[in-house]
Parts: C-alpha cells; sequence; structure tokens
C-alpha cells in the first residue's frame, strides 16, 4: 500500500489519544511529585507560582522524594512487591508451561477448546475470583472445613490473610497471562525438530532441554513480563488475601492516596514505581515493536 | 496412551487449580444457610437477594453502560492502531507507536489511575473539562487500556491472512478506503468483534482505575462489590461470580463457535 493523507488520518487518532491519554499524563504525576500537600480539592499546590507579570517560576518541593528515601518503609515496600512479582511469576511458569505444553501437544482438534478453558476464568470477573479464594482459605472455609472433616487437623489452619494466600491469588489470576504466550511459541515449533532429536539418539528429557525449552524462550520471557510488571504494582490481591505485613508499593500508594489523601506523595510513589520498572517495560516495549510487519 | 497420560496430568491438575474455586462458589451459591461453609440445602434465596440489592443493581447497569461505550471508542482506536501496526510498514515512530500502543497491556494499574485521576484535574482547571469526575471520565479512561487490547487482536488478525488479497483489490481500482472497507474490514471482522467483547469485559472488571477516576454518585460494580468483599463475604457475591461465569461461558462458547477460534493475546 501507498502512503499519503490516508495513512496520516488512520494514524492520528489513535496517536493523538494515547499522547493524550497515557502519556501526558505521566508528565503531570511527575510534576505533582514535586509539588506541595495542602488543604482544599486538589489536595496540592502546583511547584510553580504564576507571577504578577505572568511569568511562571518553577518551585519544586523536593520533600515527597526525600521522604522516600529516607523512610525505608517505601524501600521495603519496593523491595517486597519485586520479590512477590518475581516470585508469583515463577509460580505461574512452573503451572503454566507444563499447561501451554500440553496444550500444544493436544490433539489439533482439542486445542481451541483447551485454550478457551485457559481464557475462561480471565473473561469472568477478578474481583469474584479472589472472593472465591476467600472462600477457600478463611478459617471457617472450604480447606478447613474439609480437612476438619477428614479429621487431619483439630483447629483451623490460618490460611487467610498470608503470604501464601496472596501468592496463591495472584498466580491464580495471572496464569492465562503466562500460558498464552508460552502456548504461541509452543506450537510454532516443529515437531520434526523433536523427531531428529531423538532419531539421534536423544532421550525425551534431552530433547526438551536442548530443543523445546530454548525455542520457546521468547513465550517464557514474554509470559514473565507480562505477569511480573502487573504484578510489582498489584492491590486489590494484597488487600484482600494478604496479610497487614504485606505493604506492597501498589497498597502503599492506594493508601497514601485514598486514606491520607496526600496527592504528592502518591504522585512520587508512582515515579519512583515507574523507575524501577522502565527496565521490564522497556524489554516489554522492544518486544512488541520488534514483532514488525512482513 | 503414555502419551494421552504425560497430556493429562498438567493438563488436569492447571483446570483443577482454575476451576475448583469456581465451581464450589457455583455449588455455594445455591446454599440455603448464611454461613458459607456447610452447605444444608438447595435455596435460590442469595440470588433473589442480589437482585433486591438495589445499590448493587444500579452500579451493574452502570458498569454496563461505560462498558458498551468504552469498548466501542476502544474498538475504533485500536482497530486503527492494529491496521496501522501491521500493514504501514516502517515508517518514521513507528518504535514509539507500538510502545506507546503496548504499554498500557502491562502497566500496574495504580499508575494508570492515578496519572489519568492528575490529567482529568489539570484539564478540568485549564479548560472546564471534563467537569467533574464519573461515568465520563471513566469511561475515557476504559477506552485507553482497551484500545491496547484491541490492538493486539486485530494485529493479530491482520497477520494470519497475507496482503495479496487487498493488493488484487488494488489492481483492480480500487480506492485505498474501498480497499478496507470491502475487504480487510470483513476478514478481520471476527477480530474486531473479539476485540470489543475484550474491551467491554475489561472496563466491566475494572476496580482500581476506576476508583482513582470515579467521582461521588458514581460507583462502578466492581467498586460496590469491593467495598461488600472488605465488610465481609456473603453468599450473594457467590450467585453474582455464579452468573457471570455463566454469561461468560455462553458468550465466549458462541463467538468460539461463530469465529472459528479464540481470542488470542
Amino acid at each position: 500500500m501507498s502512503g499519503g493523507p490516508g495513512r496520516a488520518l488512520v494514524l492520528a487518532l489513535p496517536a493523538a489519544w494515547m499522547l493524550l491519554f497515557f502519556a501526558a499524563p505521566f508528565a503531570i504525576v511527575l510534576s505533582i511529585g514535586f509539588a506541595e500537600p495542602a488543604e482544599g480539592i486538589p489536595p496540592f499546590t502546583p511547584p510553580w507560582r504564576v507571577g504578577e507579570d505572568g511569568a511562571i517560576a518553577l518551585r519544586p518541593n523536593l520533600a515527597n522524594f526525600a521522604l522516600l528515601l529516607e523512610d525505608p518503609f517505601y524501600a521495603e515496600a519496593a523491595l517486597r512487591s519485586l520479590r512477590v512479582a518475581a516470585i508469583s511469576a515463577t509460580l505461574c511458569l512452573l503451572i503454566g508451561y507444563p499447561m501451554a505444553l500440553a496444550i500444544a501437544r493436544a490433539p489439533e482438534g482439542w486445542r481451541n477448546t483447551l485454550l478457551m478453558l485457559v481464557v475462561l476464568p480471565f473473561w469472568t470477573s477478578f474481583l469474584l475470583r479472589v472472593t472465591a479464594w476467600i472462600g477457600l482459605l478463611q478459617d471457617q472455609g472450604w480447606i478447613n472445613g474439609a480437612l476438619l472433616g477428614v479429621g487431619l487437623i483439630e483447629a483451623p489452619l490460618t490460611l487467610l490473610y498470608t503470604d501464601l494466600a496472596m501468592y496463591l491469588g495472584i498466580t491464580y489470576c495471572y496464569l492465562p497471562f503466562m500460558v498464552l504466550p508460552l502456548y504461541a511459541a509452543l506450537s510454532k515449533l516443529d515437531p520434526a525438530l523433536l523427531d531428529a532429536a531423538s532419531d539421534l539418539g536423544a532421550r525425551p528429557w534431552r530433547a526438551f532441554l536442548h530443543v523445546t525449552l530454548p525455542l520457546s524462550l521468547p513465550g517464557v520471557v514474554a509470559g514473565f513480563l507480562l505477569v511480573f510488571i502487573p504484578a510489582v504494582g498489584e492491590f486489590v490481591i494484597p488487600e484482600l488475601l494478604g496479610g497487614p505485613g504485606a505493604q506492597l508499593i501498589g497498597r502503599v500508594l492506594w493508601t497514601e492516596f485514598f486514606q491520607n489523601r496526600d496527592w504528592p506523595l502518591a504522585s512520587a510513589l508512582a515515579v519512583v514505581l515507574l523507575l524501577v520498572l522502565v527496565v521490564p517495560i522497556a524489554a516489554f516495549q522492544s518486544r512488541a515493536a520488534r514483532d514488525a510487519p512482513r | 496412551m503414555r502419551r494421552l497420560g504425560r497430556l493429562l496430568v498438567p493438563l488436569g491438575f492447571g483446570f483443577a487449580f482454575l476451576y475448583l474455586p469456581i465451581l464450589l462458589m457455583a455449588v455455594f451459591s445455591f446454599n440455603d444457610s448464611r454461613l458459607v461453609t456447610s452447605f444444608t440445602g438447595l435455596s435460590l434465596r442469595w440470588y433473589a437477594a442480589l437482585w433486591r440489592n438495589e445499590a448493587l443493581v444500579e452500579a451493574a447497569l452502570l458498569s454496563l453502560r461505560i462498558a458498551a461505550v468504552s469498548a466501542t471508542m476502544a474498538t475504533i482506536l485500536g482497530t486503527l492502531a492494529g491496521f496501522a501496526l501491521a500493514r504501514f510498514g516502517r515508517f518514521r515512530g513507528r518504535g514509539a507507536f507500538a510502545g506507546m500502543m503496548a504499554a498500557p497491556l502491562v502497566m500496574p494499574e495504580v499508575i494508570t489511575g492515578l496519572s489519568l485521576l492528575l490529567l482529568f484535574v489539570a484539564l478540568e482547571q485549564a479548560f472546564g473539562f471534563p467537569a467533574g469526575r464519573g461515568a465520563t471520565t471513566v469511561a475515557i479512561a476504559h477506552a485507553t487500556f482497551g484500545a491496547a487490547y484491541v490492538a493486539v487482536v486485530v494485529q493479530a488478525r491482520l497477520r494470519d491472512f497475507d496482503m495479496s488479497l487487498e493488493e488484487a483489490a488494488a489492481d483492480l481500482g480500487a480506492r485505498p478506503w474501498q480497499v478496507f472497507r470491502l475487504v480487510t474490514l470483513p476478514l478481520i471482522l471476527p477480530g474486531v468483534a473479539a476485540g470489543w467483547l475484550l474491551a467491554f469485559t475489561l472496563s466491566l472488571d475494572d476496580l482500581v482505575i476506576a476508583s482513582f477516576v470515579s467521582g461521588p454518585g458514581a460507583s462502578t460494580l466492581p467498586m460496590v462489590v469491593f467495598s461488600s468483599v472488605r465488610l465481609g463475604l456473603t453468599p450473594d457475591l457467590y450467585a453474582l461470580a455464579t452468573i457471570t461465569v455463566v454469561v461468560v461461558a455462553l458468550v465466549l462458547g458462541l463467538a468460539l463457535r461463530l469465529g472459528g477460534g479464540p481470542p488470542r493475546g
């Protein structure tokens, strides 16, 4: 297709929309990060003053970022978030890889149905799926009920509001994001390669290690990033399933914003969270951009 | 046989993990007891309770309205973007554009929500629009991340068939717009429909972004559910979940039948 004004028109609408509603807001977050909290609506004074002659003088307030650096609470929350996201993504990989492999190797006619079964929970309400885990894990929940009923335990185990519950919840909710890119990579794999490996005397396990696994690595990376990045800022699951000690950065930001109404500090936290994630997000974006057309 | 066994173990485990919680929830939504553990008898009382919960019904209607509007906006934006990414070859700024379309897929929701709220506040101060926050601001926010998902689905669909059909139409004298309307659009229509459904579902499901950008008097369904889960679990939420799962399964099954393939992410 040739270039021309038509192409510019097609591009203009989505590009303008995303610039206004996705890119521009980050600049505003950055500037509010340097604002001072104040009484009123909105609850901050901007980091600049307009003089009588109309000149704008910058008055950046560094206290928000200084607080984030000085108070170890925030650094710990950031580190904890990274650890939780990494563990959850690994759990998703451990459960999701065998599933994706099995779907890719299943008879042709089953694959679409199996994939749909993986995706279906993702299409239902995320919040209500987390609710199901509360039912499973609470003291009078289904798991404790079953264990008490069989006589394996005498008193209910504390399962809800623990790290275990949080990991289960995150893994459960993000699993489809792992399985789909893994399946995409594994289904492209030419079965002739495995036949060749076995003809050359490789046992199935070796063939997997030297053929299947390396060829599926792009899927592993994509799946890991798709789970890891949003999980770092996750708010709902730690809030509903995790314990009071699970102060992750997303939850801290939420509290600063909604409970403490400290918009500047919440903005500064968002900036820090974005800085922490800039490398993985750039990796994800360059993968998306590299999907160049033929 | 051993091959089949090796397939069944990971799938069995994975699907049990995915579906057991949902299944238990569905069973206990028909429980007569208020306790969520012991099953005392079949009853539809929680479905009736759901129906009588005015705040919930009102929130559900608002969420459906927002989802329909935002999914439609997202589909227009995302289809244009997906088309540009799949068909325009290498153009200046393609990397930045592709990155900007992909970033909302992974951006933590708290960041998206907070930054959009601050944008709306700044816009209101500067231009008086949007005046206050509510359904409109939520719909704009949802259209933005929905567009990213639609773009992925449409792009994948466009990559599935080659350009020769479009080239043939152009050779036969069709103008670019005619090529798009008569050849490309009918071919990608299943992808566009899947994208709309995806954007619709994501909008219905969003709690975090809506909590930031919504205003007083405009509580969406997830916002109402979240505050009631925080107060304590009641079986009417199980009833709501069961209805959601059944509706989604029916729609997806139908889409699979008509569209010949699940939406790919």
